[in-house]
C-alpha cells in the first residue's frame, strides 16, 4: 500500500505554492503501486524540483517523488549509451562518467536537475548548436501510464508517444527508465575564453562567429544597462581541455534564510552588475575551469533561490528565431530596463535546431534567460514579453514558465494539436495533471 | 586454501547485504563498492537487479543478486553457500539490513502482527547470522554489520513490539560478538535514530531523521574500526544514555 504524505510544494522560483499529497517510492513496484493506487484523482511526477513555476506542482491532488529512483540500471563504454531511473541527477552523472571521458550530451544549468526532468522539459545546454537538446540523444525510454501499463516507448515503435513525451512535461506518464547516448571524449576542465560585449549588435554578430566554432557558447548580459549600453555583457566560449588532475570538488555554500525584500533593488542590481562587467578587462581573459564550474556556476550556493526572499521570483526565457532576434531581443531588453524590475541574472545563447518533441523548446535562433523578483508589476513585465515573444514568432520555456496564457501557448507551439491527440488516447481520464496542464488549458481543464 | 596473509596481499572483499531493498541497504552498499565486491540478498529480484546494475556502472566492481527471505528459515543454507561461492577465497562481510516496523496501533488492532514482528526484526536475523556464522569462523576473518534501532534500549509506550525484537537482537549480537571474537571477526551493532526511509515515510515528521547515507557512510566506517556499537546519527547515543536512566516509576508516565 502507498504511503501518501502531506506537504507543501513549490518550484525552484517558489512563486507558486501547493498542497500535495507525495508519495516516495524507492522501488520499481512502489511506482506501480503509486499509480494503482490514484485509480481517481490525478498525479505529477517531480524530480528535483527544478521547473520555476508550476510544472511539477499539482494543488490538492498527488505527486510521485522521483528522487529515490536513482540507479544507473547500465553503460555501455562502446556506445556511450547509458539507462538511468528518472531521479539519477546530472551530478550523479557527471561524477560518475566524466572521469572515465563521458558526458550527458546536453545539460541544463543546475547539475541538481534530476534525468526524468530533462527528458520532460527537453532541456538543453550551452552546446546546443553543437549537439543538439537532451531528446536529441534519447533512444528509448520505460513510460508508466495512467492505465498502469509500462510501454518501452522509441522513435520508431511509437513515434507519436515518443515525440509527445519528450518537452510533454510529464503528462504522457511517469518515465521509468531512460537510456540516452552519452558523448565520449569529454574531460574534465575546460578552457574557457570571456570577452567583454559592448552592446546588443555586437552580441548578435559574435555569436554569428562563434556558434558554429565553438562547443560551447553562453553570453551574460546587463539586464538594468540601457541606451547605447542596452544589451553590453560578457561573452564565455569554452573547449575541453585535457589536463593530468582532477578538478577539486567544489565546496558549496548555502544561503541560510530568506534575503528581506529589500535587498535586492534596483541599485545593488545595477552596481553588482556594473562591477560583474568590469571584472572581465577590455582585453579578455582566458583561463581553465573545472567543467562543473563553467556549466553549473550557481551549484555552489545552494538555495540561492532564497536571495529572492519569500515572495520568490518569476524566471523568463523565450527563443526567437535568428531572422527577428535583433529586433525582437531589443524590444525584449528594452521592455526590462523600462519596467525598472532589477534582474540581475540574464543570460543569451544560441539554440540551433528543433527539438524532437511536440513541445520541445528549441528551435533556431537566440534565447534570453531572466530572473525578476516578485515584486508590484513583476506580472505586467512578463505579459509584454510574451507578448513581444510571440510578435517575433518566438516562444516560452514550459519549464521556467509561470505565468504563460493560454492564447499564447497555442501560438508558441504549433504541434500542440498532434501532443493532446497522444494525450487523449494515453490519458484519456486525465490522471497525469499539473497546475501548469491546469493554467494552460490542457487536458481538457476548465 | 591459500595461506598468505592478509597484510602481505589484501584478500578481496565482499559485503553480503541481507534486506538489500532498504534505502540504507542501497546506501551503505555504493559506500562500500569502492573497495568491495557487493552481494545483494533479499526478496524483491527486480529491485535488487537494478542495484546491482548500478554498482557495477559506478565502481566497475562485481555485483550480484541472490535470493534472500528472512523468514523462511530452510533457505538460509543455500544462501550462505551462495554467498560462500560469490566471494571465492577472498573475506566475506556480512551488512544486516532487513526488519518490519508496523506502528503500535496496528499491533494493537491485530496481535497476531507481533509474531511477525518478532520473526522478521529478530528470530530471522538471529536465523541468518547463526547460519552464517561458521564460515566467517573458517575464514579467521570478516565483519558482520547489524541494523538494529534505539527502540531497542528501553521499551517504549509507543513503539515496544519492535523495540523488544531489536533489544533481543542487540542481546543475541553481544553474544555472536564474544563468539566471533574467538576467530577474528567483529561483530557492529548499529542502533540509528529515525531515518528517512521507506519505513518511516509519511508517518510523523520527525525534525531528526538522518539521511540514508549518513547513517551507511558511518556504519561502514566503524565496521572498518571493528567498533561494537555504533549510535548514529551521534546525538542518539546522547539521548538514549538519558533515556535509558530516567527510573521506570516516572517513565511509565511519558508519553513517548
Amino acid at each position: 500500500m502507498t504511503r501518501w504524505k502531506k506537504m507543501t510544494l513549490t518550484g525552484w522560483g517558489r512563486s507558486h505554492v501547493a498542497s500535495v499529497e507525495a508519495a516516495r517510492p524507492e522501488r520499481p513496484r512502489d511506482l506501480d503501486e503509486a499509480m494503482a493506487d490514484t485509480a481517481s484523482g490525478t498525479l505529477i511526477a517531480h524530480g528535483a524540483g527544478r521547473a520555476y513555476g508550476d510544472s511539477a506542482l499539482n494543488t490538492n491532488g498527488r505527486v510521485v517523488l522521483t528522487e529515490r529512483l536513482d540507479r544507473v540500471l547500465g553503460f555501455d563504454a562502446a556506445t556511450g549509451l547509458v539507462i538511468c531511473e528518472p531521479g539519477v541527477t546530472f551530478a550523479n552523472l557527471m561524477e560518475i562518467f566524466l572521469p572515465r571521458g563521458f558526458m550527458p550530451a546536453a545539460s541544463p544549468g543546475t547539475s541538481f536537475a534530476t534525468v526524468g526532468g530533462a527528458l520532460a522539459a527537453d532541456v538543453h545546454g550551452k552546446n546546443h548548436d553543437r549537439h543538439g537538446g537532451f531528446g536529441d540523444h534519447v533512444e528509448w525510454f520505460d513510460l508508466l501510464l495512467a492505465d498502469g501499463t509500462t510501454r518501452r516507448v522509441d522513435a520508431q515503435n511509437d513515434a507519436e508517444l515518443f515525440a509527445a513525451t519528450i518537452g510533454g512535461m510529464g503528462l504522457t506518464g511517469i518515465v521509468r527508465a531512460v537510456a540516452f547516448r552519452l558523448l565520449p571524449n569529454a574531460s574534465p576542465w575546460v578552457r574557457v575564453k570571456e570577452r567583454r560585449i559592448r552592446d546588443l549588435d555586437e552580441y548578435i554578430e559574435a555569436f554569428a562567429t562563434i556558434r558554429d566554432r565553438s562547443t560551447f557558447s553562453v553570453g551574460w548580459i546587463d539586464a538594468v544597462a540601457t541606451g547605447a549600453a542596452l544589451g553590453r555583457g560578457i561573452l564565455e566560449t569554452a573547449e575541453f581541455e585535457a589536463h593530468d588532475t582532477l578538478p577539486k570538488p567544489r565546496n558549496p555554500h548555502r544561503v541560510p534564510f530568506d534575503f528581506p525584500g529589500f535587498a535586492l533593488n534596483h541599485f545593488t542590481v545595477k552596481a553588482f552588475n556594473a562591477q560583474h562587467y568590469r571584472r572581465v578587462p577590455q582585453t579578455g581573459r582566458e583561463r581553465r575551469k573545472s567543467f562543473a564550474e563553467f556549466l553549473y556556476p550557481l551549484d555552489a550556493l545552494h538555495g540561492w533561490n532564497r536571495i529572492y526572499g519569500k515572495r520568490g521570483f518569476y524566471q523568463f526565457q523565450c527563443v526567437l528565431p535568428d531572422a527577428g532576434a535583433r529586433a525582437g531581443l531589443r524590444r525584449l531588453l528594452e521592455a526590462i530596463s523600462e519596467a525598472g524590475n532589477p534582474s540581475f541574472l540574464a543570460v543569451l545563447k544560441t539554440l540551433g535546431r528543433s527539438g524532437r518533441g511536440h513541445l520541445s523548446f528549441p528551435m533556431r535562433g537566440f534565447t534570453l534567460a531572466l530572473d525578476f523578483p516578485r515584486i508590484n508589476g513583476a506580472d505586467g513585465l512578463l505579459r509584454r514579453l510574451e507578448a513581444i515573444t510571440l510578435d517575433h514568432q518566438g516562444r516560452i520555456y514550459l519549464a521556467k514558465d509561470s505565468l504563460l496564457t493560454r492564447e499564447g501557448f497555442r501560438a508558441m507551439y504549433p504541434l500542440l494539436p498532434r501532443f493532446e491527440r497522444v494525450l487523449a488516447k494515453v490519458d484519456p481520464a486525465s490522471r497525469l495533471m499539473s497546475d501548469q496542464a491546469r493554467r494552460l488549458g490542457l487536458k481538457g481543464a476548465p | 586454501m591459500s595461506d598468505t596473509s592478509p597484510s602481505e596481499k589484501p584478500l578481496n572483499e565482499t559485503w553480503l547485504i541481507l534486506g538489500a531493498s532498504s534505502a540504507i541497504a542501497r546506501a551503505f552498499a555504493r559506500a562500500a563498492s569502492a573497495e568491495a565486491d557487493i552481494l545483494l540478498a533479499g526478496r524483491d529480484r527486480t529491485d535488487m537487479e537494478a542495484t546491482a546494475a548500478d554498482l557495477r556502472a559506478r565502481s566497475g566492481r562485481r555485483a550480484g543478486v541472490v535470493a534472500f527471505d528472512a523468514t523462511d528459515y530452510a533457505s538460509h543454507a543455500a544462501t550462505v553457500a551462495q554467498a560462500k561461492a560469490f566471494a571465492g577465497d577472498g573475506l566475506l562481510n556480512i551488512f544486516l539490513a532487513f526488519g518490519t516496523m508496523p506502528s503500535q496501533g496496528e499491533i494493537d488492532a491485530d496481535p497476531a502482527l507481533i509474531a511477525k514482528v518478532i520473526e522478521a526484526n529478530y528470530t530471522g536475523a538471529a536465523h541468518i547470522l547463526h547460519v552464517a556464522a561458521p564460515v566467517l569462523e573458517a575464514r579467521r576473518a570478516g565483519r558482520v554489520v547489524v541494523l538494529t534501532s534505539v527502540a531497542g534500549d528501553r521499551g517504549r509506550l509507543k513503539n515496544y513490539v519492535y523495540g523488544s525484537a531489536k533489544a533481543g537482537l542487540n542481546a543475541y549480537l553481544q553474544g555472536l560478538r564474544a563468539r566471533l571474537f574467538r576467530a577474528g571477526c567483529t561483530v557492529t551493532t548499529v542502533k540509528p535514530g529515525p531515518v528517512d526511509t521507506a519505513m518511516s515515510y509519511g508517518l510523523n515528521d520527525m525534525p531528526m531523521m538522518a539521511a540514508p547515507e549518513t547513517v551507511a557512510a558511518a556504519s561502514l566506517k566503524a565496521a572498518k574500526k571493528g567498533a561494537e556499537t555504533l549510535y548514529t546519527p551521534g546525538i542518539w547515543l546522547i539521548i538514549m544514555t538519558i533515556i535509558r536512566l530516567i527510573p521506570e516509576r516516572i517513565f511509565k508516565k511519558l508519553n513517548i
